[in-house]
């Protein structure tokens, strides 16, 4: 299983993200449709963004998976992330006033 | 970033963090331990160490010679790197001493390190303050850290001009988890290193400075100097929110704040080094509800520390293990993705459901508001009963002739310990002792009213407000020995 902690790249956009809580459903994270690699990995030539999967992902945002996945986007882009063909959800903070 | 006169950029910063890391990965050291005042070299070592996976540890630079060293001793191969004026207490501890200077020096213009640290791997080591025993080493992890400023700060939330200004030390939590969430959120952050009232109300107006967070005492100082010298107009017209935590704060001194700064949002902030920093907050709204309801059980919240944030778990539970229900008084249990619980030398002290004691003594209300009472080491045990200090320090502290209170247990053959209650005045004339024990009588049972009351200037205190009660108990039981 991927691990904690790993740090994967878009083949077909900006985004890039780090693994916060793992899961098997991550073998098939995508970004714009297309399989995310290890970032130190070469991205493959000639791949484009779906369009299906094309709003964008916000950085410093996390998203989440109904198998318990969550990544934090640490670099934005223009492919949207999903499970095979399932869309991950944004997960929320729940801003405190400012406490620090 | 605004550091003793010093601006950096956040691109700034983390070129500086790159060349740090290069340094502390070039040493060979397996730990960074700083001593020293803090400002910029606090964030700066936090990233510098993480982006050299190597766990960083800042330490109390108003500690001994020895009591430093002896820290560091516990500390596996550190570099240590040290501001000029501390530079003698720390001698040759460490595998390598590096002031300050040289550091930044070296870090504006060396490689960055390639490491990339294991999110579960120990990013930072805090000592607690050992008011009650010890200090231990609390383990506080990269995770820990992220699920808590990720949990409870959205990524670039603040607006442009906002400024947070910190004045918290760096060896606390609450310095640890001020750099990062502040980061995080995008807030320029105004160090002030070594805290005066006076500088603190300049800095607010100079860097128009929107959020603060301040320990008990300095929340005193800054209250009596608004006091002392009222401004044209409203004071502090920029500051939006106004937060207090480290150590409980006694009510009078919370109403009078609220009314000098009547437009400032305040919180409370309730954590432990052992949580990652805040896991309870008393928001502005929660304060301003409190302070004008007629119903008590509300008004009574402006002494609680809020609702639990939503990424953590709170049981009140009995010294049997049964959870309590709202209302009765038992141990703070608490659990989720920023409780750490674990000490270098002892391990994980989380129980097998991940359940972290806190070891505070604790209620919630109805509506699920957190009261703490004290720690449990502190609690009195006079012929028998258990007696929370905290319940009777909220009722004298609201005594007209009191400023300040601290009750502590003091050794009696006759009842095992006896309740004395040590008091600084509101004036000159010492209060009448007699009347502060009916006082405290006609509020309370007859059994938490004071056997003793002594009178002080002011209370022994450490750096972030608590309270020194061992060195209280200390100084009342030896007194009683040469009586």
């Amino acid at each position: 299983m991927i691990k904690n902690g790993l740090r994967l790249k878009s083949q077909v956009c900006d985004t890039q993200v780090i693994v916060v809580r793992s899961a098997e459903s991550l073998e098939d994270l995508r970004a714009g449709g297309v399989r995310m690699v290890p970032v130190a990995d070469e991205s493959a030539a000639a791949l484009t963004v779906d369009p299906a999967f094309s709003s964008g992902t916000l950085m410093g945002k996390r998203y989440v998976d109904d198998a318990g996945a969550e990544v934090l986007v640490t670099k934005a882009g223009v492919g949207s992330l999903s499970i095979g063909t399932t869309p991950l959800a944004v997960k929320d903070a729940k801003p405190l006033p400012a406490s620090d | 970033m605004v550091s003793d006169g010093q601006r950096l950029t956040v691109s700034e910063l983390s070129e500086l963090a790159d060349g740090g890391a290069g340094v502390i990965a070039s040493s060979g050291a397996k730990h960074v331990v700083y001593v020293g005042t803090g400002g910029a070299m606090l964030p700066l070592l936090l990233f510098a160490s993480a982006r050299a996976a190597v766990p960083l540890t800042p330490l109390n630079y108003r500690l001994s010679a020895d009591g430093v060293r002896t820290l560091i001793g516990r500390l596996p191969e550190p570099l240590v790197i040290v501001d000029d004026e501390y530079r003698s207490i720390v001698g040759d501890a460490g595998i390598q001493v590096l002031p300050s200077a040289e550091f930044l020096h070296a870090a504006s213009s060396a490689d960055a390190a390639a490491e990339f640290a294991d999110p579960e791997a120990v990013a930072v080591v805090l000592f607690t303050s050992g008011t009650t025993s010890a200090p231990k080493a609390v383990e506080i992890s990269h995770n820990n850290l992220t699920s808590y400023v990720t949990g409870t700060v959205e990524f670039g939330s603040a607006d442009l001009d906002d400024a947070a200004l910190i004045c918290v030390p760096p060896y606390h939590i609450a310095g640890v988890s001020a750099a990062l969430s502040n980061l995080y959120a995008g807030r320029k952050m105004v160090y002030l290193t070594n805290f005066d009232a006076h500088a603190w109300i300049r800095l607010v107006g100079d860097e128009g400075v929107t959020s603060a967070t301040v320990v008990p005492t300095m929340l005193d100082r800054i209250v009596t100097v608004l006091e002392e010298s009222p401004f044209d107009g409203p004071a502090l017209p920029t500051l939006r929110t106004l937060a207090y935590g480290g150590s409980k704060v006694a009510a009078p001194l919370v109403r009078k704040a609220l009314s000098l700064l009547p437009q400032v949002g305040f919180v409370n902030a309730y954590g432990l080094t052992e949580t990652s920093s805040t896991i309870a907050v008393l928001t502005p709204d929660d304060h301003r509800t409190a302070l004008t309801s007629s119903d008590s059980s509300v008004a009574r919240r402006l002494g609680s520390v809020g609702l639990p944030v939503p990424s953590v778990e709170v049981q009140i539970r009995a010294e049997d293990g049964t959870v309590l229900g709202a209302g009765e008084v038992g141990e703070l249990f608490v659990r989720g993705d920023q409780v750490s619980g674990r000490y270098t030398g002892i391990g994980s002290v989380l129980d097998a459901n991940g359940w972290f004691a806190t070891k505070d003594v604790a209620h919630l209300d109805e509506g699920g508001y957190l009261y703490i009472g004290g720690r449990s080491d502190d609690t009195i045990i006079r012929g028998g009963e258990n007696i929370a200090p905290a319940e009777i320090e909220d009722v004298l502290v609201e005594h007209a002739d009191v400023r300040d209170c601290a009750v502590v247990g003091v050794d009696d053959p006759a009842w095992g310990q006896i309740i004395v209650a040590v008091v600084v005045p509101a004036s000159a004339a010492a209060p009448d002792v007699e009347e502060l024990r009916s006082y405290v009588r006609r509020q309370l049972r007859g059994s938490r009213t004071p056997d003793r009351v002594v009178f002080r200037n002011e209370l022994p205190t450490n750096a972030t407000g608590k309270v020194l009660r061992r060195d209280l108990v200390a100084e009342l039981n030896s007194m009683k020995e040469h009586a």
